[in-house]
């Protein structure tokens, strides 16, 4: 055993000059999701946010009721399955091997894709995914799609970029429907209407829905049967739709998308054009791949041991389905994401939701709090990186850090450690001292080196003074010791400190 | 375009660096499931009516007039044999007589049947999984989506115990659909609801 | 054996009985207590709140202070989950690679306390005395950090006189979360919230834990509602004896001097 030894360790720390490497070693400038398009950011902070999303009562009973359902029944199938934490090693380092080699499986990917009759397309960012849609909309002469939901598609805002072109997007998965008609906004990766009770849902459904029958009940079943009838016609006309994928298989240019209503199944069957638009993390290497993650995405998404229906469909099959099949890959931060070693974790997300619904955060803020389509803890890891962290600088810390996301992650990962690498590199991406920064180096000082630390704590000691003899330190104390004392007392600091104590009582002093 | 997928592919090269580590992964989970073949039907048919649908078994002899009690499940007896459509590979001796084969019409004119026939490529029994995969047997996808009940023959070779075991059955350039049960949503509550766009009665007929 | 007490920042500082009990309570064992005196901080407050180059000084004082210990007990989840998942990382980036080596060897001698006492002592019944009605809060970082599981369950169903009532939805996070509770005050009230609820739903008269700053947290809402209900950390109710006790002792640990 050897000690340590006594030198310089980097007390004082200069911060970065200003365009210097969001990450020490990997600055490769990179560009993130740009400004302006889509839905990563959100016009507040997250604490801001919070607040007012904490005094809605309503809220916080629909969120309390269905994550507590859906962590029931996630926790009941994950229980049967004596393999689920070999199916998880196996999926991240499926996960690990498809991010060390991308550029090699997007471009297989691309030559099976192409070689079975589709037709791939490059996106850098948002607005060129979004161009690159709007053009293939209008050239099939269509003024309307339908969609499944698709989360890349949220991110990019694509709606938004074909009703400017005059082209109406129906979303057509139930909770995207309730979120479009009721103008709002998604609060959840998979249940986008999560925020939304039966009751709220039956009063947007009576005051959008044409021809809605005016006796209809808040009864889920009633509920469902009303979108099935407002979107049977619609379905049935379609000439072009969009969609996600949860997975493409790099080998065999297979795209998977997993879902439970049909409404999958009618976009990607009755249209003659079909455009997937997909990011470049989504990918598998092989098709055996795929019997990892479909055991481990739908018991940890809806708690079921397997969704009502996957669809998978290579190009374009003669005589079933759409005849015209486009792939648009999109980039739009990720590439950023990839180049920092201990964020692009991040990228092996399935989008199954499952550290949503255990997160005790996202259980009392919602997802709107977070400003972003990606809520809950991967969204506070994915987005800042995806934006730039100072883009949405709030959000690595919306986390108490607790961990219950990283247990509950299909494919773990580990994303409270994610979560304080953000943060440092936020600090870190500060160009002025912050009154912050500046206690914490104070206190870093203090605590490497003894003689200052007992000097510090016998300051601290002081504080006693103040609670004039009572058990407890006044209410009223200045920020930041106030976001303490506005809602818990904080005890009075003894006489001496353990290590005073105890040095007194062995004769010497500490 | 090529200026794009140029620019996409150096990022990823830029961001990933020389150092590009093989990954070994790790396969130690369940390839293959050791039960009893008699097993791994009573488990399929326990996850199928978990999901609320309705079984059927019989022998390999009985199973034209078993599709015909499971068509009196799905939509009531006094069906009309035409409004059931079957995908072009099912067995003559599966059919009910005179219903009506799919010849490749317009897909949303098959909106019009009231229930469909098929067979399927592969079952997997700890899933309640039934996969199509666009064969003459499973037929093309919409006649399996837009009727609204479906009647799916199993037969007892095609079932498998994990997905493990389905995928090397199945071809990758195939249109695949993987069934689970008639079509769900989940959305309202988080409280499961059966039948939404899709078939909402599901009936399996499970030989052997 | 001879055990190295590692009070931690937070128990030195501000709740010191509570270290003081953990010596008492290994003595009472059988074990010789050394204090290292260079001892401070285990840095996890600054990695958790993104100063980790500022963390790299700490780390490396609290390698020195303790190097050569034999064992190093600390009464805290948490600061034992930093010193085994975080210490090492931190000096490693900071180009460190000597110094993480030291402190992943450290960390493999660092336990926290109920670990140490059910894993290395092999002891659940420690004769502690403890006449009152308790509930056992599971802190974050021990039970999913370092895993403790019902260690320190099974070492309260030995107190004597102790009766243990189950806490409902006792995994959720209290909300403390480190600096989580200040720049994040209002999500982190909502979260004790649900915590005191549960932990009154108990009719408790004490709600313990591993970790003195979640204990601090929870009692310090239970505090602030004058619910009457205390937080008692785990040290101290296993280093309370019938011998200690007094006429007036009520849920105070009855730790001897």
């Amino acid at each position: 055993m050897t000690t340590a030894p006594e030198r310089d360790l980097r007390t004082d720390v200069t911060p970065l000059a200003p365009g210097a490497p969001r990450s020490g070693t990997t600055f490769l400038g990179l560009p993130t999701a740009p400004r302006g398009v889509g839905h990563l950011r959100g016009d507040q902070s997250f604490p801001e946010a919070a607040r007012t999303a904490l005094r809605d009562g309503q809220l916080r009973a629909n969120l309390g009721h269905a994550t507590s359902t859906i962590r029931r029944k996630r926790a009941n199938v994950v229980g049967e399955v004596p393999d689920w934490e070999q199916l998880r090693q196996a999926g991240k380092a499926v996960k690990t091997a498809t991010m060390a080699r991308l550029d090699e499986h997007l471009v297989e990917l691309e030559r099976q894709v192409t070689a079975r009759g589709g037709v791939v397309h490059w996106a850098r960012d948002a607005d060129e995914a979004n161009a690159i849609v709007t053009r293939l909309v209008q050239a099939t002469g269509a003024d309307e799609v339908v969609k499944v939901k698709s989360m890349a598609t949220q991110e990019i805002g694509l709606n938004e970029a074909l009703e400017d072109a005059g082209i109406t997007a129906h979303e057509t998965d139930l909770a995207e429907l309730i979120v479009q008609l009721g103008d709002d906004k998604p609060s959840h990766i998979l249940v986008p209407a999560i925020h939304k009770n039966r009751a709220e849902i039956r009063e947007i459904f009576l005051r959008t829905m044409q021809g809605v029958d005016p006796e209809l009940t808040d009864e889920p079943r009633r509920l469902a049967m009303a979108a099935r009838k407002h979107l049977r016609e619609r379905f049935l006309r379609a000439r072009v739709a969009i969609s996600g994928a949860n997975f493409a298989v790099a080998e065999t240019g297979t795209l998977a998308v997993v879902e439970s209503e049909g409404n999958g199944r009618m976009c990607l069957t009755l249209p003659q054009t079909l455009i997937t638009v997909m990011g470049i993390e989504k990918l598998v290497p092989t098709w055996r791949d795929l019997e990892v993650f479909l055991q481990l995405l739908p018991r940890s998404s809806t708690g079921e041991r397997m969704n009502p229906y996957t669809s998978m469909w290579t190009g374009v099959t003669p005589g079933d389905g759409p005849q015209e099949f486009h792939l648009v890959l999109l980039d739009n931060g990720r590439t950023a994401v990839l180049a920092d070693e201990v964020g692009r974790e991040a990228l092996h997300c399935i989008r199954c939701s499952a550290c949503l619904n255990v997160c005790p955060v996202y259980e009392r803020t919602g997802g709107h709090a977070y400003g972003s389509v990606y809520p809950g803890p991967i969204g506070a890891v994915l987005s800042p990186q995806l934006t730039g962290v100072e883009d949405n600088a709030s959000l690595p810390y919306a986390s108490s850090l607790c961990g219950a996301c990283y247990d509950a992650c299909p494919v773990a990962i580990d994303i409270p450690s994610i979560l304080v690498h953000l943060r440092a590199e936020h600090v870190e991406a500060q160009e002025k001292v912050t009154p912050e920064a500046a206690a914490f180096r104070v206190l870093a000082k203090a605590m490497s080196n003894p003689r200052l630390w007992h000097l510090t704590q016998r300051v601290a000691g002081l504080g006693r003074f103040l609670a004039r003899g009572k058990p407890t330190m006044p209410a009223a104390l200045p920020p930041p010791v106030s976001g303490w004392t506005r809602s818990r007392d904080l005890p009075a600091p003894p006489k001496q400190t353990f290590t005073q104590a105890w040095a007194r009582e062995h004769g010497g002093r500490r | 375009m090529t200026g794009a997928r140029e620019e996409v592919l150096g990022r990823i090269r830029t961001a990933l660096g020389e150092r590009r580590p093989d990954v070994a992964i790790p396969r130690d989970y369940r390839a293959t499931d050791d039960r009893p073949a008699a097993t791994l039907l009573d488990v399929l048919v326990d996850r199928l009516e978990d999901y609320k649908a309705s079984v059927l078994r019989c022998g390999p002899d009985e199973v034209g007039p078993t599709v015909a009690a499971a068509l009196d499940t799905g939509l009531g007896a006094g069906w009309e044999a035409a409004s059931v459509v079957v995908a072009p590979g099912v067995p003559a001796g599966w059919r009910p007589d005179g219903a009506t084969e799919d010849d490749g019409r317009p897909a949303v004119e098959l909106a019009a049947f009231s229930a469909t026939l098929t067979g399927i490529a592969v079952a997997i029994a700890e899933t309640g999984t039934l996969v199509l995969d666009g064969g003459p047997l499973s037929g093309r996808r919409a006649i399996s989506l837009l009727p609204d009940c479906l009647v799916c023959v199993v037969e007892a070779a095609q079932v498998v115990g994990g997905v493990p075991e389905a995928l090397p059955r199945l071809d990758p350039n195939a249109p695949l659909t993987m069934v689970s049960g008639p079509s769900a949503t989940s959305d309202i509550e988080l409280q499961r609801v059966e039948g939404v766009h899709g078939p909402r009665t599901l009936v399996v007929v499970l030989v052997g | 054996m001879k055990v190295a007490l590692f009070a931690t920042c937070l128990v030195d500082t501000v709740v010191p009985q509570v270290a003081m009990a953990t010596a008492r309570l290994l003595e009472r064992l059988g074990h010789e207590v050394v204090v290292p005196p260079g001892q401070a901080c285990c840095g996890q407050m600054h990695v958790n709140t993104g100063y980790r180059r500022e963390a790299v000084p700490i780390v490396a004082n609290h390698v020195r202070a303790f190097a050569g210990a034999e064992a190093v007990v600390a009464p805290s989840g948490s600061c034992v989950a930093s010193i085994h998942h975080q210490q090492a990382m931190v000096l490693r980036r900071a180009g460190e690679d000597g110094l993480a080596a030291e402190a992943e060897s450290l960390a493999e001698r660092t336990y926290e306390l109920s670990q140490f006492l059910v894993d290395v002592l092999g002891v659940t019944d420690v004769g502690a005395y403890y006449p009152h009605r308790v509930t056992y809060h599971p802190t974050c970082h021990s039970l999913r950090l370092l895993r403790v599981g019902d260690r320190p369950l099974q070492l309260l169903r030995a107190v004597r006189g102790l009766t243990l009532v189950e806490l409902p939805d006792a995994e959720s996070c209290c909300g403390f979360g480190g600096t989580f509770a200040v720049k994040n005050a209002d999500t982190s009230t909502a979260m004790l919230t649900d915590k005191m609820a549960n932990v009154l739903s108990t009719h408790a008269e004490v709600c313990t834990a591993g970790d003195a700053s979640c204990l601090m947290h929870i009692g310090g809402g239970l505090s602030r509602l004058r619910s009457g209900t205390r937080t008692v950390h785990l040290a101290e109710i296993l280093a309370s004896t019938e011998d200690a006790v007094t006429p007036n002792q009520t849920t105070k640990p009855a730790v001897p001097a």
